[in-house]
Protein backbone atom coordinates (compact mmCIF):
# COMPACT_ATOMS: atom_id res chain seq x y z
CA UNK A 1 0.00 0.00 0.00
CA UNK A 2 1.38 3.42 -0.89
CA UNK A 3 0.23 6.72 0.81
CA UNK A 4 -0.88 9.56 -1.41
CA UNK A 5 1.54 12.06 -1.75
CA UNK A 6 2.45 14.59 0.77
CA UNK A 7 4.91 17.31 1.32
CA UNK A 8 7.49 16.44 3.76
CA UNK A 9 8.95 18.86 6.21
CA UNK A 10 11.24 18.58 8.89
CA UNK A 11 11.08 20.22 12.65
CA UNK A 12 14.44 20.61 14.25
CA UNK A 13 12.43 21.96 17.43
CA UNK A 14 9.04 22.75 19.05
CA UNK A 15 9.07 26.43 17.98
CA UNK A 16 10.02 25.43 13.88
CA UNK A 17 7.06 22.81 14.36
CA UNK A 18 4.88 25.46 15.62
CA UNK A 19 5.84 27.45 12.49
CA UNK A 20 5.15 24.75 10.12
CA UNK A 21 2.02 23.48 11.58
CA UNK A 22 1.09 27.70 11.11
CA UNK A 23 2.13 27.96 7.72
CA UNK A 24 0.73 24.67 6.44
CA UNK A 25 -2.84 24.35 7.93
CA UNK A 26 -4.39 20.70 7.34
CA UNK A 27 -0.55 19.38 7.96
CA UNK A 28 0.03 16.01 10.37
CA UNK A 29 2.42 15.82 12.93
CA UNK A 30 4.89 12.34 12.49
CA UNK A 31 6.51 11.24 15.54
CA UNK A 32 7.28 7.45 15.54
CA UNK A 33 4.89 7.24 12.68
CA UNK A 34 2.91 4.15 14.41
CA UNK A 35 -0.66 5.62 13.72
CA UNK A 36 0.24 7.81 11.32
CA UNK A 37 1.79 5.89 8.71
CA UNK A 38 -1.17 2.64 8.78
CA UNK A 39 -3.69 5.85 8.13
CA UNK A 40 -1.51 7.61 5.66
CA UNK A 41 -1.15 3.79 3.46
CA UNK A 42 -4.82 3.12 4.13
CA UNK A 43 -5.54 6.52 3.03
CA UNK A 44 -8.13 7.37 5.51
CA UNK A 45 -5.72 10.45 6.01
CA UNK A 46 -4.38 11.93 3.06
CA UNK A 47 -3.05 15.21 4.50
CA UNK A 48 -1.06 17.68 2.14
CA UNK A 49 1.93 18.08 4.47
CA UNK A 50 3.25 15.98 7.05
CA UNK A 51 5.43 17.55 9.45
CA UNK A 52 7.99 14.92 11.06
CA UNK A 53 8.79 15.79 15.25
CA UNK A 54 10.69 13.24 15.42
CA UNK A 55 13.82 14.32 15.80
CA UNK A 56 13.33 16.65 18.31
CA UNK A 57 15.72 15.70 21.03
CA UNK A 58 14.01 18.40 23.56
CA UNK A 59 10.71 15.95 23.49
CA UNK A 60 12.69 12.50 24.10
CA UNK A 61 13.10 11.18 28.02
CA UNK A 62 11.32 10.51 31.48
CA UNK A 63 12.52 12.11 34.32
CA UNK A 64 11.03 12.03 37.49
CA UNK A 65 10.80 14.14 41.52
CA UNK A 66 8.94 13.51 44.31
CA UNK A 67 5.90 14.79 42.46
CA UNK A 68 5.32 11.67 39.76
CA UNK A 69 6.79 11.97 36.26
CA UNK A 70 7.70 14.01 32.84
CA UNK A 71 7.53 11.84 29.97
CA UNK A 72 8.28 13.78 26.59
CA UNK A 73 5.74 13.27 23.95
CA UNK A 74 8.52 11.13 21.78
CA UNK A 75 9.59 9.02 24.53
CA UNK A 76 8.70 5.36 23.32
CA UNK A 77 6.70 2.44 24.39
CA UNK A 78 9.67 0.49 24.76
CA UNK A 79 11.35 2.88 26.94
CA UNK A 80 8.45 3.29 29.05
CA UNK A 81 7.84 -0.20 29.88
CA UNK A 82 11.88 -0.46 30.65
CA UNK A 83 11.75 2.66 33.08
CA UNK A 84 12.89 2.47 36.46
CA UNK A 85 11.50 5.27 37.31
CA UNK A 86 7.57 4.66 35.50
CA UNK A 87 8.07 1.47 37.43
CA UNK A 88 8.39 3.26 40.70
CA UNK A 89 5.79 5.84 40.48
CA UNK A 90 3.19 4.17 37.96
CA UNK A 91 3.72 0.24 37.69
CA UNK A 92 0.41 0.42 35.50
CA UNK A 93 1.85 2.92 32.33
CA UNK A 94 4.77 0.28 32.13
CA UNK A 95 2.32 -2.41 32.11
CA UNK A 96 0.17 -1.33 29.57
CA UNK A 97 3.70 0.15 27.48
CA UNK A 98 4.53 -3.19 27.59
CA UNK A 99 1.63 -4.69 26.23
CA UNK A 100 1.34 -2.52 23.38
CA UNK A 101 1.72 -4.10 19.72
CA UNK A 102 4.72 -5.99 19.58
CA UNK A 103 8.66 -5.42 20.41
CA UNK A 104 9.48 -3.57 17.10
CA UNK A 105 6.13 -1.34 17.20
CA UNK A 106 7.28 -0.61 20.69
CA UNK A 107 10.56 0.47 19.23
CA UNK A 108 8.66 3.22 17.61
CA UNK A 109 5.62 4.55 18.68
CA UNK A 110 5.43 7.13 20.84
CA UNK A 111 3.50 8.00 23.92
CA UNK A 112 2.59 11.21 22.57
CA UNK A 113 1.69 9.97 19.22
CA UNK A 114 -0.51 7.28 20.56
CA UNK A 115 -2.40 10.04 22.76
CA UNK A 116 -3.01 12.69 19.78
CA UNK A 117 -4.26 9.20 17.51
CA UNK A 118 -6.76 8.48 20.39
CA UNK A 119 -7.51 5.28 19.29
CA UNK A 120 -10.72 4.43 21.72
CA UNK A 121 -8.98 0.64 21.46
CA UNK A 122 -4.81 1.78 22.53
CA UNK A 123 -4.00 1.49 25.82
CA UNK A 124 -2.33 4.11 27.37
CA UNK A 125 -5.22 6.92 27.58
CA UNK A 126 -6.84 4.03 30.07
CA UNK A 127 -3.78 4.15 32.06
CA UNK A 128 -3.34 8.06 32.32
CA UNK A 129 -7.19 8.35 32.89
CA UNK A 130 -6.88 6.56 35.80
CA UNK A 131 -3.67 8.44 37.21
CA UNK A 132 -4.66 11.55 37.00
CA UNK A 133 -2.13 12.80 33.87
CA UNK A 134 -1.56 16.40 32.86
CA UNK A 135 -1.03 17.16 29.51
CA UNK A 136 1.18 19.67 28.27
CA UNK A 137 0.68 21.61 25.26
CA UNK A 138 2.37 23.65 23.21
CA UNK A 139 0.50 26.21 20.75
CA UNK A 140 -0.03 29.66 19.20
CA UNK A 141 -0.51 31.22 22.67
CA UNK A 142 2.22 29.88 24.29
CA UNK A 143 2.36 26.48 26.37
CA UNK A 144 -0.64 24.80 28.30
CA UNK A 145 -2.09 22.40 30.56
CA UNK A 146 -4.80 20.30 29.76
CA UNK A 147 -6.30 17.45 32.16
CA UNK A 148 -6.37 13.91 30.94
CA UNK A 149 -10.24 14.11 31.48
CA UNK A 150 -10.56 17.56 28.99
CA UNK A 151 -8.25 15.71 26.61
CA UNK A 152 -9.98 13.00 24.70
CA UNK A 153 -13.23 14.17 23.11
CA UNK A 154 -14.27 11.54 21.35
CA UNK A 155 -13.29 8.25 18.93
CA UNK A 156 -9.46 9.32 17.21
CA UNK A 157 -10.66 12.71 18.85
CA UNK A 158 -8.57 15.72 21.27
CA UNK A 159 -9.36 19.10 22.36
CA UNK A 160 -5.86 19.48 20.29
CA UNK A 161 -6.17 22.48 17.74
CA UNK A 162 -4.63 22.98 14.66
CA UNK A 163 -1.33 24.34 15.57
CA UNK A 164 -1.02 22.56 18.64
CA UNK A 165 1.60 19.97 19.60
CA UNK A 166 1.62 17.43 23.02
CA UNK A 167 4.92 18.21 24.04
CA UNK A 168 4.88 16.20 27.51
CA UNK A 169 2.85 14.15 30.26
CA UNK A 170 3.32 14.66 34.03
CA UNK A 171 1.92 11.70 35.65
CA UNK A 172 1.65 12.35 39.59
CA UNK A 173 3.16 9.63 41.90
CA UNK A 174 1.07 6.34 42.43
CA UNK A 175 3.79 5.42 44.64
CA UNK A 176 1.93 4.06 48.20
CA UNK A 177 -0.50 3.10 45.85
CA UNK A 178 -0.86 -0.16 43.79
CA UNK A 179 -1.31 0.33 40.56
CA UNK A 180 -2.47 -2.13 37.31
CA UNK A 181 -3.43 -2.59 33.57
CA UNK A 182 -5.15 -5.81 32.68
CA UNK A 183 -5.78 -6.07 29.06
CA UNK A 184 -8.38 -8.30 26.99
CA UNK A 185 -5.69 -8.01 23.66
CA UNK A 186 -7.58 -8.69 20.07
CA UNK A 187 -5.65 -11.53 19.30
CA UNK A 188 -4.16 -10.09 15.73
CA UNK A 189 -3.47 -6.52 16.61
CA UNK A 190 -3.38 -7.08 20.15
CA UNK A 191 -4.98 -3.83 20.67
CA UNK A 192 -7.43 -3.48 23.38
CA UNK A 193 -10.56 -5.23 23.03
CA UNK A 194 -11.19 -4.41 26.94
CA UNK A 195 -8.50 -2.29 28.98
CA UNK A 196 -9.02 -1.77 32.49
CA UNK A 197 -6.48 0.54 34.85
CA UNK A 198 -6.52 0.66 38.50
CA UNK A 199 -4.81 2.56 41.42
CA UNK A 200 -5.53 1.63 44.84
CA UNK A 201 -4.82 2.84 47.94
CA UNK A 202 -4.86 0.38 50.98
CA UNK A 203 -5.42 2.22 54.68
CA UNK A 204 -7.15 1.92 58.26
CA UNK A 205 -10.04 2.77 59.56
CA UNK A 206 -11.01 3.79 62.71
CA UNK A 207 -8.31 2.86 65.89
CA UNK A 208 -9.19 6.35 67.63
CA UNK A 209 -10.08 7.19 70.70
CA UNK A 210 -13.91 6.47 69.79
CA UNK A 211 -13.51 3.41 68.01
CA UNK A 212 -11.93 2.47 71.47
CA UNK A 213 -14.93 3.68 73.47
CA UNK A 214 -17.63 2.20 71.02
CA UNK A 215 -15.25 -1.12 71.29
CA UNK A 216 -14.75 -0.92 67.18
CA UNK A 217 -11.58 -3.25 66.08
CA UNK A 218 -9.02 -0.77 63.39
CA UNK A 219 -10.18 -2.05 59.86
CA UNK A 220 -7.80 -2.08 56.27
CA UNK A 221 -9.72 -0.68 53.82
CA UNK A 222 -9.28 0.48 50.14
CA UNK A 223 -8.98 3.44 49.77
CA UNK A 224 -8.02 6.38 46.74
CA UNK A 225 -9.60 4.21 44.65
CA UNK A 226 -9.31 5.26 40.77
CA UNK A 227 -10.28 3.06 37.96
CA UNK A 228 -10.92 3.75 34.18
CA UNK A 229 -11.74 1.73 31.42
CA UNK A 230 -11.32 1.86 27.61
CA UNK A 231 -11.75 -0.27 24.38
CA UNK A 232 -15.30 -0.50 24.78
CA UNK A 233 -15.95 3.27 24.86
CA UNK A 234 -15.43 5.72 22.61
CA UNK A 235 -13.05 7.66 25.08
CA UNK A 236 -11.42 6.80 27.91
CA UNK A 237 -13.56 6.98 30.98
CA UNK A 238 -13.32 6.75 35.13
CA UNK A 239 -15.75 4.54 36.75
CA UNK A 240 -17.39 6.37 39.44
CA UNK A 241 -19.49 3.81 40.49
CA UNK A 242 -16.92 1.30 40.90
CA UNK A 243 -14.69 3.27 42.40
CA UNK A 244 -17.65 4.57 45.38
CA UNK A 245 -17.82 1.01 45.98
CA UNK A 246 -14.21 0.15 47.06
CA UNK A 247 -13.16 3.50 49.04
CA UNK A 248 -13.80 2.68 53.24
CA UNK A 249 -14.05 -1.02 51.97
CA UNK A 250 -12.36 -4.38 53.19
CA UNK A 251 -10.10 -5.67 50.01
CA UNK A 252 -11.53 -8.50 49.97
CA UNK A 253 -12.68 -11.17 47.23
CA UNK A 254 -16.35 -10.11 47.62
CA UNK A 255 -15.42 -6.22 47.52
CA UNK A 256 -13.94 -6.63 44.08
CA UNK A 257 -16.61 -8.70 43.35
CA UNK A 258 -19.53 -5.94 44.00
CA UNK A 259 -17.30 -3.46 42.99
CA UNK A 260 -16.46 -4.62 39.47
CA UNK A 261 -20.44 -5.51 38.77
CA UNK A 262 -20.77 -1.94 39.62
CA UNK A 263 -18.82 -1.03 35.88
CA UNK A 264 -21.95 -2.19 34.25
CA UNK A 265 -23.39 0.79 35.49
CA UNK A 266 -20.83 3.21 34.79
CA UNK A 267 -20.60 2.45 30.73
CA UNK A 268 -23.79 3.26 29.62
CA UNK A 269 -25.21 2.40 25.95
CA UNK A 270 -22.41 4.22 23.92
CA UNK A 271 -20.26 0.93 23.46
CA UNK A 272 -17.82 -0.07 20.60
CA UNK A 273 -17.69 -3.25 19.02
CA UNK A 274 -16.59 -4.90 16.13
CA UNK A 275 -16.85 -8.66 14.19
CA UNK A 276 -14.56 -9.96 17.19
CA UNK A 277 -16.43 -8.75 19.75
CA UNK A 278 -20.11 -6.55 19.92
CA UNK A 279 -20.40 -3.91 22.44
CA UNK A 280 -22.98 -6.30 24.64
CA UNK A 281 -20.28 -8.99 24.60
CA UNK A 282 -17.67 -6.28 25.83
CA UNK A 283 -20.02 -4.75 28.42
CA UNK A 284 -20.76 -8.60 29.82
CA UNK A 285 -17.30 -9.39 30.04
CA UNK A 286 -16.19 -6.16 31.73
CA UNK A 287 -16.64 -6.84 35.39
CA UNK A 288 -14.15 -10.10 34.92
CA UNK A 289 -11.39 -7.98 33.70
CA UNK A 290 -12.55 -4.64 36.71
CA UNK A 291 -12.28 -7.63 39.31
CA UNK A 292 -8.71 -8.84 38.18
CA UNK A 293 -7.22 -5.61 37.90
CA UNK A 294 -8.61 -4.67 41.29
CA UNK A 295 -7.15 -7.52 42.29
CA UNK A 296 -3.59 -7.28 41.14
CA UNK A 297 -3.48 -3.94 42.15
CA UNK A 298 -4.49 -4.52 45.79
CA UNK A 299 -1.85 -7.21 46.31
CA UNK A 300 0.75 -4.43 44.71
CA UNK A 301 -0.73 -1.65 47.49
CA UNK A 302 0.24 -4.44 49.50
CA UNK A 303 3.75 -4.52 48.76
CA UNK A 304 4.34 -0.89 48.60
CA UNK B 1 8.73 16.39 -3.93
CA UNK B 2 11.47 14.77 -3.61
CA UNK B 3 13.76 15.03 -0.55
CA UNK B 4 17.41 13.39 -0.89
CA UNK B 5 17.84 10.64 2.33
CA UNK B 6 21.12 8.93 3.10
CA UNK B 7 20.52 5.54 3.83
CA UNK B 8 23.36 2.83 4.92
CA UNK B 9 22.45 -0.62 4.27
CA UNK B 10 24.55 -3.36 5.63
CA UNK B 11 27.17 -0.89 5.89
CA UNK B 12 26.58 0.46 2.00
CA UNK B 13 25.58 3.93 2.01
CA UNK B 14 23.17 4.60 -0.06
CA UNK B 15 22.09 8.09 -1.79
CA UNK B 16 18.75 9.13 -3.40
CA UNK B 17 15.97 11.18 -3.69
CA UNK B 18 13.02 9.93 -3.03
CA UNK B 19 9.11 10.59 -2.71
CA UNK B 20 8.61 10.82 1.16
CA UNK B 21 5.78 8.69 0.75
CA UNK B 22 8.28 5.63 0.10
CA UNK B 23 8.69 3.15 3.01
CA UNK B 24 11.56 1.95 4.12
CA UNK B 25 11.07 -1.57 2.82
CA UNK B 26 10.26 -0.32 -0.68
CA UNK B 27 13.92 2.17 -0.30
CA UNK B 28 15.80 -1.30 1.00
CA UNK B 29 13.97 -3.39 -1.87
CA UNK B 30 14.50 -1.33 -4.85
CA UNK B 31 17.41 0.71 -4.50
CA UNK B 32 19.47 -1.25 -2.02
CA UNK B 33 18.36 -4.30 -4.51
CA UNK B 34 18.12 -6.64 -1.16
CA UNK B 35 15.29 -8.85 -1.25
CA UNK B 36 15.29 -10.49 1.76
CA UNK B 37 13.18 -8.31 3.97
CA UNK B 38 9.34 -9.00 2.63
CA UNK B 39 6.48 -6.88 2.45
CA UNK B 40 3.57 -9.32 4.13
CA UNK B 41 0.42 -8.15 5.65
CA UNK B 42 1.42 -4.59 4.37
CA UNK B 43 0.02 -3.37 8.32
CA UNK B 44 2.58 -4.29 10.83
CA UNK B 45 1.42 -7.38 12.15
CA UNK B 46 3.09 -10.04 10.50
CA UNK B 47 6.25 -8.62 11.04
CA UNK B 48 8.44 -10.65 7.84
CA UNK B 49 9.33 -6.39 6.88
CA UNK B 50 11.51 -6.57 10.15
CA UNK B 51 15.20 -4.74 10.11
CA UNK B 52 17.41 -3.22 12.37
CA UNK B 53 17.59 0.75 12.19
CA UNK B 54 20.66 1.47 14.46
CA UNK B 55 20.31 -1.74 15.95
CA UNK B 56 17.07 -1.95 17.39
CA UNK B 57 14.54 -3.68 15.71
CA UNK B 58 11.61 -1.93 13.36
CA UNK B 59 8.95 -2.76 11.25
CA UNK B 60 10.08 -1.33 7.30
CA UNK B 61 6.65 -1.23 6.17
CA UNK B 62 5.46 1.10 8.92
CA UNK B 63 8.79 3.73 8.76
CA UNK B 64 9.47 6.27 6.07
CA UNK B 65 12.60 6.09 3.90
CA UNK B 66 13.22 9.63 5.45
CA UNK B 67 12.22 8.56 8.93
CA UNK B 68 15.60 6.58 8.35
CA UNK B 69 17.41 9.46 6.60
CA UNK B 70 21.21 9.09 8.02
CA UNK B 71 20.19 5.82 9.97
CA UNK B 72 22.16 2.48 9.86
CA UNK B 73 20.32 0.10 8.93
CA UNK B 74 20.68 -3.69 8.36
CA UNK B 75 19.03 -7.05 7.08
CA UNK B 76 18.67 -10.33 7.10
CA UNK B 77 21.86 -10.60 3.77
CA UNK B 78 24.22 -8.20 6.83
CA UNK B 79 23.88 -10.62 9.48
CA UNK B 80 26.28 -13.05 8.29
CA UNK B 81 29.63 -12.42 8.96
CA UNK B 82 31.25 -13.12 4.98
CA UNK B 83 30.68 -16.74 4.66
CA UNK B 84 30.36 -17.43 8.57
CA UNK B 85 26.43 -17.44 9.55
CA UNK B 86 25.26 -15.83 12.60
CA UNK B 87 24.36 -17.87 15.46
CA UNK B 88 20.39 -16.98 14.86
CA UNK B 89 20.66 -18.06 10.87
CA UNK B 90 22.79 -21.46 11.95
CA UNK B 91 20.62 -22.50 14.30
CA UNK B 92 16.96 -21.90 12.48
CA UNK B 93 18.95 -24.21 9.93
CA UNK B 94 19.70 -26.91 12.37
CA UNK B 95 16.53 -27.11 14.48
CA UNK B 96 14.47 -26.48 10.91
CA UNK B 97 12.70 -23.55 12.42
CA UNK B 98 11.33 -22.78 8.82
CA UNK B 99 9.27 -24.29 6.03
CA UNK B 100 8.21 -21.85 3.48
CA UNK B 101 10.94 -19.31 4.66
CA UNK B 102 8.50 -15.93 3.45
CA UNK B 103 8.85 -14.85 7.76
CA UNK B 104 12.03 -16.58 8.02
CA UNK B 105 14.13 -13.08 7.42
CA UNK B 106 11.40 -11.19 9.79
CA UNK B 107 11.89 -14.06 12.32
CA UNK B 108 15.54 -13.90 12.94
CA UNK B 109 15.99 -10.35 13.01
CA UNK B 110 12.54 -10.39 15.68
CA UNK B 111 15.01 -13.05 17.41
CA UNK B 112 18.04 -11.25 17.00
CA UNK B 113 16.04 -7.99 19.27
CA UNK B 114 15.07 -10.92 21.99
CA UNK B 115 18.63 -11.88 22.85
CA UNK B 116 19.90 -8.22 22.90
CA UNK B 117 17.48 -7.46 24.94
CA UNK B 118 17.31 -10.63 27.17
CA UNK B 119 20.39 -12.81 26.71
CA UNK B 120 18.73 -16.01 27.98
CA UNK B 121 15.04 -15.98 27.32
CA UNK B 122 12.26 -18.99 28.51
CA UNK B 123 10.11 -20.28 25.86
CA UNK B 124 7.62 -18.35 27.06
CA UNK B 125 9.96 -15.33 26.62
CA UNK B 126 11.27 -16.14 23.11
CA UNK B 127 6.71 -16.63 22.46
CA UNK B 128 5.91 -13.28 23.99
CA UNK B 129 9.32 -11.51 21.90
CA UNK B 130 8.49 -13.23 18.52
CA UNK B 131 4.52 -11.81 19.14
CA UNK B 132 4.73 -9.78 16.58
CA UNK B 133 5.68 -12.38 13.68
CA UNK B 134 3.38 -14.66 12.10
CA UNK B 135 4.48 -17.64 10.51
CA UNK B 136 1.87 -20.25 8.63
CA UNK B 137 4.15 -23.23 8.32
CA UNK B 138 6.10 -24.14 11.79
CA UNK B 139 3.18 -24.13 14.07
CA UNK B 140 6.67 -22.19 15.81
CA UNK B 141 7.74 -25.18 17.88
CA UNK B 142 10.84 -25.29 15.71
CA UNK B 143 11.41 -21.63 15.96
CA UNK B 144 11.33 -21.64 19.71
CA UNK B 145 13.71 -24.53 19.29
CA UNK B 146 16.00 -22.80 17.28
CA UNK B 147 15.90 -19.31 19.40
CA UNK B 148 16.66 -21.26 22.51
CA UNK B 149 19.52 -23.25 20.62
CA UNK B 150 20.83 -19.50 19.42
CA UNK B 151 20.85 -18.37 22.96
CA UNK B 152 22.67 -20.92 24.09
CA UNK B 153 25.59 -21.01 21.45
CA UNK B 154 25.67 -17.16 21.66
CA UNK B 155 26.36 -17.06 25.48
CA UNK B 156 28.90 -19.98 24.92
CA UNK B 157 30.42 -17.98 21.97
CA UNK B 158 30.80 -15.34 25.16
CA UNK B 159 32.54 -17.31 27.87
Amino acid sequence: MFAADFEYYRAGSVAEAGQLLAAHPGAKLLAGGHSLIPLLKLRLAAPAAVIDIGRIAELRGISADDDGLRIGALTTHAEIAASDAVKEHAAALAEAASQIGDPAVRNRGTIGGNLAHADPASDLPTVLAALGATLTVAGKDGERSVDVGDFFTGVMMTSLGENDLLTAIRVPSAAGRGTAYVKFSHPASRYAVIGVAVALGIGTKGGGWISKIKGEPKETVCTDAAVAIGGLVPKPLRCSGVEAALNDQAPSDETFGAAAAAVTGDLGDDLLGDVFASGDYRKAVAPVYVQRALAAAAERAGQA
Amino acid sequence: MKVPVRITVNGRLIEREVEPRLLLVHFIRVFAELTGTKVGCDTSQCGSCTVLIDGVSAKSCTTLAVQADGADVKTIEGLADGEKLHPLQESFWNKHGLQCGFCTPGMILASHELLRTNASPSDEEIRHGLEGNLCRCTGYQNIVRAVRDAAGAMAAAEE
